[in-house]
């Protein structure tokens, strides 16, 4: 049963814990560089999900047969050949986002985030295991950039995924489809989330103090009768 | 003139950093000051120059003509990986304190998509040898570029008052916005 948890847990840390953008700020490039629209962000995170979680398993497989001194370029060969897959399955079958893409499709093979859950998970743990913490990034990561880019194309273009969700009379934010609306949004997105994490680390803390204090004022009531 | 246009357009209006997302970690992780600022963004040009011409050789010369265009990125990475090794040797052979000053940067740069992202793109423009060269001089001139200037403002705004929530990262990513604003300003160049 304890087992179960575990494993469950090794998929969930992923999505907030351990949120590969917001709190390892892994991946930063290609979460401002393709958020303009919701449909380019998902595109992004299901090519690099699918990257991650090859590649973890991959490399799980083989972490026993890699001598420690050259694992880091094995791991940069093996996720290079899975990025190629990705890269050439989308210009064939998507090619008009593979085009708005550009280069960052090829670019997962520098996303800090592969590289990162090979050297810090995969390398360590069992294939399964391997494989349900790359999917749980890859969740994390996909939330990451749904976030960003709604925020964008709400603000930019007045539209989700296509519909229009603002009416014609909200004039649209077009610095918000720029590169600089890229670094705002992002920039802000984490203060805040800093400011309500911060707030709840504060509360719990008084909570705490709060908890501690009372039997302290008991033991020097007691001293005192002694 | 043709030259000038691309050397100009990669370093201040297609700037790498500030306009096309590419090498956003080294210009958030080293942009605290100014002296390390600038040692970063000369190891990343020279590094950036060399791959230009190795990964322009490597894809028009080998790749292209074998029809092997499919191995493009694992030949690209692995070939700016042993790039960065050997640079990184001879540096420390010649010159000490050219060693100390760059040494530690050059390990980072190998994961850099600033990088890589060059070595992609003149192969999707299809830049001559010359062009490249240029391209990748350019890019490095930008990247330093943005980088002094980011870690000019971040040592003044070590001095002010932010919010707790945003300091570090977050304030950082705001400047960075405001300072692609200003580089909006060159578009209208060419």
């Amino acid at each position: 049963m304890s087992k179960q948890k575990s494993n469950w847990y090794e998929f969930y840390k992923g999505i907030w814990e351990i949120n590969p953008t917001f709190k390892q700020i892994l991946g930063t490039c290609p979460t401002l560089a393709v958020t303009v629209s919701v449909m380019n962000g998902i595109a992004m995170a299901l090519a690099t999900t699918f990257v991650l979680v090859f590649s973890s398993l991959f490399i799980s497989l083989v972490r026993k047969f890699i001598p420690n001194q050259v694992r880091i370029a094995a791991y940069i060969v093996i996720i290079a050949a899975f990025v190629t897959i990705a890269d050439l399955v989308m210009k064939a079958k998507f090619p008009e986002l593979s085009k708005a893409l550009g280069p960052f499709v090829p670019l997962i093979v520098v996303n800090c985030i592969i590289l990162g859950r090979a050297e810090a998970f995969a390398s360590k743990n069992s294939p399964w295991k391997s494989v349900l913490d790359a999917l749980g990034n890859g969740a994390g990561f996909l939330l990451a950039l749904l976030i960003m880019g709604s925020i964008r194309e709400l603000l930019g273009s007045r539209t989700i995924l296509g519909y229009q969700i603002l009416p014609n009379g909200f004039e649209p934010l077009v610095v918000m489809i720029l590169p600089a609306g890229a670094f705002l949004t992002f920039g802000l997105l984490m203060g805040f989330s800093n400011f309500y994490l911060e707030r709840k680390k504060r509360i719990e803390q008084q909570e705490l103090i709060a908890k501690f204090r009372k039997p302290e004022v008991k033991v020097e009531v007691k001293g005192m009768e002694a | 003139m043709d030259l000038l246009i691309i050397f100009i357009s990669a370093a201040v209006v297609n700037n790498f950093v500030l306009a096309m997302f590419l090498g956003i970690c080294p210009f958030i992780g080293v942009s605290n000051k100014t002296s390390s600022a600038l040692s970063m963004g000369m190891a990343t040009t020279f590094v950036m120059v060399l791959t230009a011409i190795v990964s322009w050789l490597l894809y028009f010369l080998i790749l292209v003509p074998y029809k092997m265009e499919f191995l493009q990125i694992p030949s690209f990475i692995l070939v700016i990986a042993a790039l960065v090794q050997f640079v990184e040797m001879v540096i420390k052979k010649v010159s000490q304190p050219l060693y100390r000053a760059l040494g530690i940067f050059l390990p980072l740069i190998t994961t850099n998509c600033a990088i890589l992202g060059l070595a992609l793109l003149l192969s999707m423009r299809e830049y001559t040898f010359m062009q490249s060269v240029i391209f990748g001089l350019g890019a490095g001139a930008g990247f330093t570029l943005a980088l002094f200037i980011m870690s000019g403002i971040r040592e003044e705004l070590e001095l002010t008052d932010v919010p707790k929530a945003f300091r570090g990262a977050p304030i950082t990513l705001i400047t960075a916005g405001l300072l692609a604003l200003a580089f909006m300003g060159f578009a209208g160049m060419i």
